[in-house]
C-alpha cells in the first residue's frame, strides 16, 4: 500500500481490520488511523532516498535456487497434530462456521 | 433465491459472444509436498500427513522442493512457454482455515512459465490454438468437510472440519489467455483444452491428472458481450468443475445463465460461482475478493528461483513425445484418416493399440479387435476399454493365433471371451475350452465327405458349375466340427471331394 499524500482514510483501516478479522471500535479508528498513517510517512521517506535504478528489496541474503531434494521426512503423528487444536472430531481440527448464511 | 432466466443456447450464441478463460490446478505427483517432507498420497487417514511447516506452526521454516520446480518447467517447456530467468513466491493472505497458516504460498507477479499455447483438435478434426498467459507453482489447500446444515455445503454449516495431508502438496496452475472467437464451440473448446491439457501431463508423468480424485481441477471463466461489439462483459468464475464433461456443461450453462441476465435488463456480477454436478447448473459463492485483498507480498522465508539456462535446456531435453508427435506418428504409420484417428482418440483405444501392435501384433488387425469386438465387450460391461480385464499381449497372442491358423475368427472371439471372464491365458482358454481349430486333415476329410454324401443333391450342382452351392455344405462342416475347422481349407476340401 503506498503512502498517500492524503493519508490513510478510517475507511481503509476498517478494510484492513476486517480483511484480518480484528474488531475495531470506531474509537480505535481514529486512533490507528493516526498511527498507520504516522508509519506510513516515515516508511515512504525510504523511497525519497532510493534511486530509481534500485529495486525494492525483498530478501536481505543475496541467495538464490535453494532447494530441498523430494525425499520424505517423518512429520507428526494425527495425535500430535491435534495436540494443540482447541477442538479436534474424527481427526480432524474442527473450526466454527466458515460462512454466514448471506455469504 | 429465484431461479435464473436460462436463454436457449442458439440464441445466446446468436446474440453474444463468449469470452473463454480457463484456469486449471494440477496437483504434482512428487513424493513429498512443496516446501515440507510430507507424503502427498490420496485416501490416508485425517491428518496423518502433515509437519509443523504444512501445519504453519511457529519456528517452522519451508524449503522449496527441487522435483516439483523440474515437473512446472516441463510443463511450462511443454506448453511452449518461457521460462522466467528469476521468479519469487509470495504469500496470498486471507483468513479461511483450509490454510492453517492463514495464507497461501504462491508465485504471484513472477510465475514460472509465461507466454505458450497449447494446440488442440476439436470433434471436427480442425484445430483451435489456446493461448497460455502462465504457469505457476503454489500449494494446495487442506480439505474442508461442513456438518450440520441441510446439504453439507459450507452455507448453513455448523461447523466444519479440516484435515490437512492436502495442503502444501504442490499444484501448478495453468491459465490461459482470455480466449475469444470460440462462439458456438465455447463449450467443445473448453472441453478439448482440458482434455488436450491432460493427456500433455499425463504424457510428462509428473501428475496422474485424475479430475475424479482432484488431482486435476478446472476453473471456467466466463463473460459475454453483445455479438460483435468488442465490448468486454463481467466474468463469472465458475469452481468444482470436476470433469471432462463438467466442464462442457458448465461454460454451456454459464452462457445460458447470463444471457439470461444481461437479456432482463441486469448486470452480470463478478462472483465465484459453483458448478452442481447433479444439475448441471452453477450457484453463487463468495463475491470476489479484488486481488488487493489478498495482500500478496514476497515470501521472506524463500528465497527467488533463478534457473540457469543449462538447467532448463537439460529439462528440454527430458521431454517425451507428446501428444500430437505422437498421434501424427501414428497416424502416418498406421495410414489412418483424421476421422479415423479422431475415432481411435475418442474410444481411448490410441495406447492399447500401440501396446498391442508392439506386441507383434500388425495394426490393421489390433486396431480392428479393440474398436470392435473389444469396445462391444467394455460398452456391454459398462467398463472404459483400458479396464476390461485383458491385455495388449494377450490380444497380440490371439491375433497371432488366427493369423498361424491355429484359430479362426469366431474360435478367436470365444478365446477373448474366456480371457475376459478370466479363464487365463488365450493359450490357457484355448487348451480349458478345447478350442483350437481342427488341424488334423484327415479328421476333416471325413467330416467333409460325410456332409457330401448327406446332400447328393448339392454335390450335383457343384459338379454342374454352381461353385456357391459349397456354401451350404461348409455349414454342415462347421457345424459338426463344432466351428472348430478352417472355413477356408473346408471350401477347398469339398471342391476337391465333389468333384471325384
Amino acid at each position: 500500500m503506498s503512502a498517500d499524500p492524503a493519508g490513510l482514510s478510517r475507511d481503509e483501516v476498517a478494510h484492513l481490520a476486517r480483511l484480518a478479522r480484528l474488531a475495531v471500535t470506531d474509537a480505535e479508528l481514529d486512533v490507528f488511523a493516526g498511527q498507520l498513517d504516522v508509519i506510513l510517512g516515515s516508511v515512504a521517506r525510504v523511497g525519497e532516498v532510493a534511486a530509481d535504478d534500485i529495486p525494492p528489496t525483498s530478501h536481505a541474503v543475496p541467495l538464490q535456487n535453494v532447494f530441498r531434494p523430494d525425499e520424505l521426512r517423518p512429520g507428526l503423528t494425527q495425535q500430535q497434530a491435534l495436540a494443540g487444536a482447541p477442538a479436534a472430531e474424527d481427526g480432524r481440527f474442527r473450526v466454527p462456521q466458515i460462512l454466514g448464511e448471506e455469504a | 433465491m429465484t431461479a435464473p432466466t436460462l436463454v436457449e443456447f442458439d440464441e445466446v450464441v446468436e446474440r453474444f459472444d463468449p469470452m473463454l478463460g480457463l484456469e486449471v490446478h494440477v496437483e504434482l505427483n512428487t513424493q513429498t509436498k512443496m516446501f515440507c517432507g510430507c507424503p502427498t498420497t490420496f485416501g490416508a487417514e485425517p491428518n496423518t500427513q502433515v509437519c509443523p511447516t504444512c501445519l504453519g506452526l511457529p519456528g517452522s521454516l519451508p524449503v522449496v522442493n527441487r522435483a516439483a520446480v523440474e515437473s512446472a518447467m516441463r510443463i511450462g517447456l511443454a506448453l511452449n512457454c518461457d521460462i522466467a530467468p528469476w521468479g519469487r513466491f509470495a504469500r496470498k493472505n486471507y483468513f479461511y482455515p483450509d490454510m492453517p497458516k492463514n495464507f497461501q504460498t504462491s508465485q504471484y507477479d513472477e510465475p514460472i512459465a509465461v507466454n505458450g499455447h497449447l494446440d488442440v483438435v476439436l470433434d471436427d478434426g480442425s484445430t483451435f490454438r489456446v493461448e497460455i498467459e502462465r504457469a505457476h507453482m503454489e500449494e494446495d489447500t487442506g480439505k474442508s468437510l461442513h456438518v450440520g446444515g441441510a446439504t453439507g455445503r459450507i452455507h448453513g454449516a455448523e461447523y466444519s472440519l479440516l484435515d490437512y495431508n492436502r495442503a502444501g502438496v504442490p499444484l501448478i496452475e495453468i491459465v490461459t489467455k482470455m480466449i475469444p472467437g470460440t462462439r458456438e464451440r465455447a463449450p467443445e473448446v473448453a472441453r478439448a483444452y482440458v482434455t488436450a491439457l491432460r493427456d500433455l501431463i499425463k504424457a510428462l508423468g509428473v501428475s496422474d491428472v485424475r479430475m475424479d480424485q482432484g488431482s486435476m481441477r478446472c476453473d471456467v471463466n466466463l463473460s459475454l458481450s453483445p455479438r460483435d461489439s468488442g465490448v468486454l462483459g463481467t466474468r463469472s468464475e465458475t469452481k468444482n468443475v470436476n470433469s471432462l464433461r463438467s466442464v462442457e456443461r458448465a461454460v454451456r450453462y454459464e452462457m445460458s445463465r447470463q444471457a439470461g441476465v444481461l437479456l432482463g435488463g441486469g448486470t452480470v456480477v463478478q462472483e465465484t460461482r459453483h458448478f452442481e454436478e447433479q444439475s448441471g447448473s452453477t450457484r453463487a459463492g463468495r463475491r470476489k475478493e479484488t486481488s488487493e485483498d489478498y495482500r500478496y507480498f514476497p515470501e521472506p522465508d524463500l528465497v527467488p528461483i533463478a534457473p540457469p539456462a543449462e538447467w532448463v535446456d537439460e529439462l528440454r531435453g527430458t521431454l517425451p513425445e507428446l501428444p500430437w508427435q505422437r498421434r501424427a506418428r501414428l497416424q502416418a504409420d498406421w495410414s489412418l484418416t483424421n476421422e479415423e484417428l479422431r475415432d481411435l482418440v475418442n474410444a481411448g483405444a490410441l495406447d492399447l493399440i500401440e501396446a498391442t501392435v508392439a506386441a507383434g501384433a500388425p495394426a490393421g488387425e489390433a486396431r480392428s479387435w479393440w474398436v470392435a469386438y473389444l469396445t462391444q465387450q467394455a460398452n456391454s460391461q459398462g467398463v472404459p476399454l483400458d479396464e476390461l480385464p485383458i491385455t495388449p499381449e494377450q490380444v497380440a497372442r490371439v491375433i497371432a493365433l488366427v493369423a498361424s491358423g491355429e484359430l479362426n475368427n469366431k474360435l478367436a472371439r470365444q478365446v477373448v471371451d474366456g480371457v475376459l471372464a478370466g479363464e487365463g491365458s488365450p493359450d490357457d482358454v484355448v487348451a480349458a475350452r478345447g478350442l483350437a481349430v481342427v488341424s488334423d486333415e484327415g479328421e476333416l476329410i471325413a467330416a467333409v465327405d460325410e456332409a457330401l454324401a448327406a446332400q447328393p443333391d448339392v454335390v450335383e450342382k457343384i459338379r454342374g458349375g454352381k461353385v456357391q452351392a459349397a456354401g451350404a455344405i461348409v455349414g454342415a462342416v462347421m457345424k459338426a466340427t463344432g466351428g472348430k475347422a478352417d472355413a477356408k481349407r473346408v471350401r477347398e476340401l469339398i471342391l476337391e471331394r465333389s468333384a471325384g
